[in-house]
């Protein structure tokens, strides 16, 4: 009954998603589009916080954390929200985003823990006591695991740099054959992603690839000049978009998998679509800092 | 290979709802005038912080004695209220000042 209950209140906030995105892209509607849409998501905070039950039936617990937590998220969030300047508002949209960002990083990491450290125990008791072991884990979580993992942390990275680029805190920094360096570590980070999904028993490589993500984000972000910021704010906004709906993967969750891909695909294509107000090309914004800097000198 | 096979098969629903959401996202934003295209990027910012959704299932699931998953959720939790709760205050603060332009 509850479970019922539960899923409706997800099919509501889905469908709020929806609703709101699509009222949020009409002048006349915006703004009644965005409170949809935030009701649908305070249904769905609410409905998981009183009627989640994971597999074996048991309901969430740690009620005071979690309150506290959304208590102390949503005053600061409130107050920043509502005391930053007009102008400043682009570069809040992006401390916010890498907010978003890194908290689907910290899911993957509290779940990879979660899963790997039954098997660590096995393994380490096998190793003193010299004996055979054998452990069996559900992995086919792996894949998400990681993804998440890596999206998100490059989300978060690059969102905290297009901050500080906005307001003027961080230059911009490139060098020579800073292009092929970001692909080699982009590839680097993906190899090892894989490598992690089918030798998933290795937390040190796990802490690697975030490490490595989190450099990537920077080194995304760092060339690109601030005139361009919007639309990078875009592009990792749909990044942050991809990574929540791996947590939908994770937990089994639609309102998380349809927020989450209808994000990523409506940022992507409002990054194309800014681009095109000003002007630029994708492509151009991204690898354009090149011509840029040599032109500098 | 066989685990990629049995991992779509697994995922049946999911993968259909992804193919389908992708197709939606960019239908339903398609007409939008240059002008809405910050106060977009704000709303969906927010949207996508339905990952809050994921930090409440971990912290909610965390063992008391489990300090890491206790304050690594906790930090979760907090940093996704305030991707949720800015991004909408946000949203809602450019749309007002979009309609007095008007």
């Amino acid at each position: 009954m509850e479970i019922s209950i539960l899923t409706i209140c997800y099919l509501v906030g889905s469908i709020s998603f929806i609703l709101g995105l699509k009222m949020l892209s009409n002048p006349a509607k915006a703004r009644t589009g965005n409170r949809i849409a935030a009701l649908g998501m305070t249904i769905a905070i609410l409905a998981t916080i009183f009627l989640y039950r994971d597999e074996e039936g048991n309901r969430l617990h740690n009620h005071a954390w979690i309150f506290g937590g959304l208590l102390i998220g949503g005053i600061i969030g409130t107050l920043a929200a509502k005391k930053v300047k007009m102008t400043a508002m682009p570069e809040m949209v992006s401390l916010f985003n890498g907010m978003g960002g890194a908290c689907a990083a910290l899911i993957s990491i509290v779940e990879y823990d979660h899963l790997v450290k039954p098997a660590l125990k096995v393994l380490s008791y096998a190793e003193q006591n010299d004996t055979e072991f054998s452990f069996s884990i559900d992995l086919s979580t792996m894949p998400v695991i990681i993804l998440g993992l890596i999206i998100g942390s490059i989300s978060f990275a690059g969102s905290i740099i297009a901050w500080g680029k906005l307001n003027g805190k961080i230059k911009d920094f490139s060098f020579p054959g800073q292009h092929i360096a970001n692909l080699t570590l982009l590839a680097i980070i993906l190899a090892l992603g894989v490598w992690l999904w089918f030798d998933p028993i290795a937390a040190p490589r796990f802490y690697l690839i975030f490490a490595l993500a989190i450099l990537y984000g920077v080194m995304f972000v760092l060339p690109i000049g601030g005139a361009d910021m919007p639309v990078v704010i875009s592009l990792l906004n749909s990044f942050t978009g991809v990574a929540a709906a791996c947590g939908g993967f994770l937990y089994n969750n639609k309102a998380m998998l349809t927020g989450g891909i209808l994000v990523g695909a409506a940022g992507t294509l409002l990054t194309i679509l800014m681009c095109k107000a000003m002007n630029r090309s994708l492509k151009n914004v991204l690898i354009g800092s090149f011509g840029g800097a040599s032109n500098g000198g | 290979m066989q685990n990629i096979l049995e991992w779509f098969s697994l995922h049946e629903q999911y993968i259909y709802i992804v193919v389908l959401m992708i197709f939606l996202g960019i239908e339903v934003i398609g007409r939008v005038p240059a002008v809405l295209h910050t106060p977009l990027m704000s709303g969906a910012n927010a949207i996508h912080g339905v990952v809050i959704i994921g930090a409440i299932i971990v912290m909610g699931k965390a063992d008391t004695s489990n300090y890491l998953a206790l304050a690594l959720g906790f930090l979760a939790v907090v940093l996704g209220t305030l991707n949720v709760v800015g991004g909408f205050v946000v949203t809602d603060r450019m749309l007002e000042m979009f309609k007095k332009k008007k």
